[in-house]
């Protein structure tokens, strides 16, 4: 009995894949089928997302519908391709073959599209041709006879327009047709199945041709508005200086909008921490509760308002076609450094944070551009190197206008951003002339036509990243906070002890035995405990600092008085050097974390802490005798 | 193919040698110049099967729309009429292209089919 016969029988959904080239509206149509009714998860052993959802057709069948990695071709390019493949030939661990296949056409791009359809319909599963956009293309004159299209494939044509549902109802009828006529299991087709030479890519696009001169009664023009955006957008001066305006626009919206829900969610986290600590009696627990979880965990929340910023602007922008041009423009650059052009998006999120940035970079084809990218991830100046940053420019950098308006703390901020990037580019230049040489990736990508985002889309698509963002700090980083805290409160203090508890506790002990380490980089003891507790996220080293200089109060008034205290307290080239250490220090359990996650290896995540922890000790010993040099000591 | 003056070794630098008849490597053309696949070949089968896949295939009507503005890579072009792909001039220098011919005008023309070999 198949799957779809179990179906009938209501014992168990039948599934439905949906497989398109990227940009055919794969997505919306999967959204509109689905709407709330989605989950995402891992396929096992890789780190492809597998989205699917559940619907009941007007027939009355249970339906899952999978959300399958866009692709051109089956021949797989990435891992995502890889992952269409193996489900559609039945060869995905865990998975069961796909009752039907809907294949997604972007019916303005037949021409391209179609070739897909053709590398399915062989493998002699059930099958429906969705031709997408509709609208669109008829907006452009475009005229498609259906039924003679229908006709020479041999295979059922719909037309939907996916952000519309009434689109989609035609498209259910043919599921549920489909669903009542159980296909065999095919499996011979399946396992014959063979990636196409270059020559037999030539025949797909020569049926196409045939198929198209049958079915397309009129042509319609092409996207003028496209074609015209793009004249400004792609222009050799006007596109990159849009790009950096869009950039600069994108990351004042991160730190000024941000600033409201950031205060709020320190508010109610030091509001539950005093009120914990005026309710709950003094006890071992309580300190757990306060300082570790609580501390830790709220240190982190915070920055749920910037990522979120930051990926409603990059949805927006992926979502409207943008983000293939700024990958075009910056292509060049990062080529240079021997990476991809699609590079640029990862390494654009991880401003935000390197988790979701190290993350993104599953849509670059190429095993080695991928593993150079995230190695180089951490290196962008992520908003958890924020409050060090403030902190130690409030307490060292004099707060003057050199010229024009700009001020000194400014510009030394403007540094540290711009001291990661180049140093992550120089990086990624040595990396690949060194340990990860060659099979260097041909750029081949789309440019699809501009389009409105859908707010539905990048509303879903926020929802997905606040979750794995809270279920991240849920496991990986609470269970950190835990351990760090054990760290500096045991073993306790001896009696009538002069120095604060901190200094007694395994975390003193590590950060006074790291002290003769750091010496030479100016740091002190009071700097080496903070690190202790600042590997878990970095900010927590401010808290860490305001605990070692004995300092108490919400975290505002610690990082205020903390300055004063500080800029007495610490030589110039010490917090210098311990800046030029943040550039680089891997301190981000949680980014670690997700490195091994992504290359499935500790190996990689081992290498770059290394690097990262050469890179951060080098800078800082040469700024430290530099600023020593130049009378800063 | 032998140039035979000043102003046709001018055209081939330029990038523009197409419209005057001859053929060229995608990967010399200039924005605004357009054409007809020739040949389609990297000597790399995968980079063949790359641009195969992305629409550069024989006989397909071609247009370079735009150049990156570092060093005049990558390129975008506009294949059929439907879509543009952007590609780095050293892979669209696999393609080969010839100027269009009278009876092309429209993109469902034969396609997969090598017009030179």
């Amino acid at each position: 009995m198949t799957a779809a016969t179990l179906a009938t029988n209501g014992l168990k959904p039948a599934c439905i894949a949906l497989v398109g080239p990227p940009n055919s509206g794969k997505t919306t149509l999967f959204n509109t089928l689905t709407g709330g009714r989605q989950k995402t998860a891992n396929y096992p052993g890789v780190t492809v997302e597998r989205k699917s959802g559940f619907l009941k057709t007007p027939g009355g069948h249970a339906v899952e519908v999978l959300d399958l990695p866009g692709s051109y071709s089956l021949r797989a390019r990435s891992p995502d391709e890889a992952i269409t493949r193996d489900v559609v030939l039945g060869r995905q661990q865990r998975e069961t073959l796909p009752d039907a296949i809907v294949c997604v056409t972007d019916a303005t791009n037949l021409n391209q599209h179609l070739r897909l359809l053709l590398e399915l319909r062989p493998l002699g599963r059930p099958l429906i041709l969705a031709l997408n956009m509709m609208d669109i293309a008829q907006r452009r004159g475009c005229r498609i006879d259906t039924e003679a299209l229908s006709r020479e494939l041999g295979i059922p044509v719909v037309t939907t327009v996916a952000m519309r549902k009434s689109g989609v109802r035609e498209l259910l009828d043919r599921i549920d047709a489909l669903l009542k006529h159980p296909a065999g299991d095919g499996a011979t087709a399946l396992d014959d199945w063979q990636e196409p030479s270059p020559d037999a890519i030539r025949a797909y696009h020569h049926e196409v041709g045939r198929v198209l001169r049958q079915a397309v009664v009129e042509e319609g023009a092409p996207a003028r508005v496209t074609r015209q955006l793009d004249r400004v957008l792609l222009h050799p001066i006007a596109g990159p200086l849009a790009l950096l305006a869009l950039l600069f626009l994108m990351f004042q919206a991160v730190f000024s909008w941000a600033e409201a829900p950031m205060d709020w969610i320190d508010g109610s986290v030091s509001g539950l921490q005093q009120w914990l600590a005026a309710h709950l009696p003094e006890s071992l627990l309580k300190s757990l509760l306060v300082d570790g979880i609580i501390a830790g965990v709220g240190g982190v929340v915070v920055f749920l308002p910037q990522i979120l910023i930051l990926f409603f602007f990059i949805l927006l922008l992926e979502d409207s076609g943008y983000m293939t041009r700024a990958a075009f423009l910056m292509d060049r650059l990062m080529s240079a450094a021997g990476l991809n052009g699609r590079a640029f998006i990862p390494l654009l999120s991880s401003f935000a944070c390197a988790v979701p940035g190290v993350m993104a970079t599953r849509a670059i084809a190429h095993p080695l551009d991928r593993l150079v990218t995230i190695l180089i991830a951490p290196l962008m100046t992520c908003s958890a190197r924020l409050p060090v940053y403030v902190l130690l420019i409030a307490a060292f950098v004099p707060n003057t206008a050199i010229w024009g308006g700009v001020g000194l703390q400014g510009l030394v901020m403007f540094g540290l951003y711009a001291a990661g990037i180049v140093g992550a580019l120089a990086v990624a230049a040595v990396l690949r002339l060194t340990l990860l040489k060659g099979g260097r990736q041909p750029l081949l990508m789309e440019l699809p036509s501009y389009k409105w985002p859908n707010a539905a889309n990048v509303l879903l698509g926020l929802w997905e990243r606040t979750k794995i963002f809270l279920r991240r700090i849920g496991t990986i980083i609470l269970s950190l906070m835990v351990i760090l805290w054990f760290l500096s409160t045991f073993p306790a203090p001896p009696a009538g002890a002069a120095e604060p508890a901190i200094y007694y506790s395994f975390a003193g002990l590590i950060g006074r035995g790291l002290e003769p380490l750091l010496a030479p980089i100016g740091f002190n003891w009071q700097i080496a405990i903070a690190l202790v507790p600042g590997l878990a996220a970095r900010e927590v080293a401010v808290a860490a600092l305001g605990t070692v200089y004995a300092l108490s109060g919400d975290e505002g008034a610690v990082a205020g008085s903390l300055a004063a205290t500080l800029a007495q307290d610490w030589t110039l080239a010490t917090a210098l050097s311990l800046l030029a250490w943040y550039v680089f220090a891997p301190q981000c359990l949680a980014t670690l974390a997700a490195v091994r996650r992504e290359t499935n290896s500790w190996r990689w995540a081992a290498f770059m802490f290394a690097y990262l922890m050469a890179l951060a000790y080098l800078a800082a010993l040469i700024t430290y005798r530099v600023a020593l040099a130049l009378g800063a000591g | 193919m032998k140039l035979t003056s000043e102003a046709e070794r001018r055209a081939f630098e330029l990038g523009c040698a197409v419209g005057l008849g001859f053929t060229q490597p995608l990967g010399q053309m200039r924005p605004g110049s357009a054409g007809r696949i020739l040949v389609v070949s990297g000597g790399d089968r995968d980079i063949e099967r790359g641009l195969l896949e992305m629409g550069f295939v024989e006989g397909a009507r071609i247009e370079v729309l735009h150049r990156g503005w570092l060093n005049r890579d990558p390129l975008a072009v506009r294949i059929n009429q439907t879509m543009t792909v952007a590609l780095r001039r050293c892979e669209a220098n696999a393609v080969l292209v010839g100027p269009l011919l009278e009876r092309d005008t429209g993109p469902v023309a034969p396609l997969g089919e090598p017009l030179v070999s």
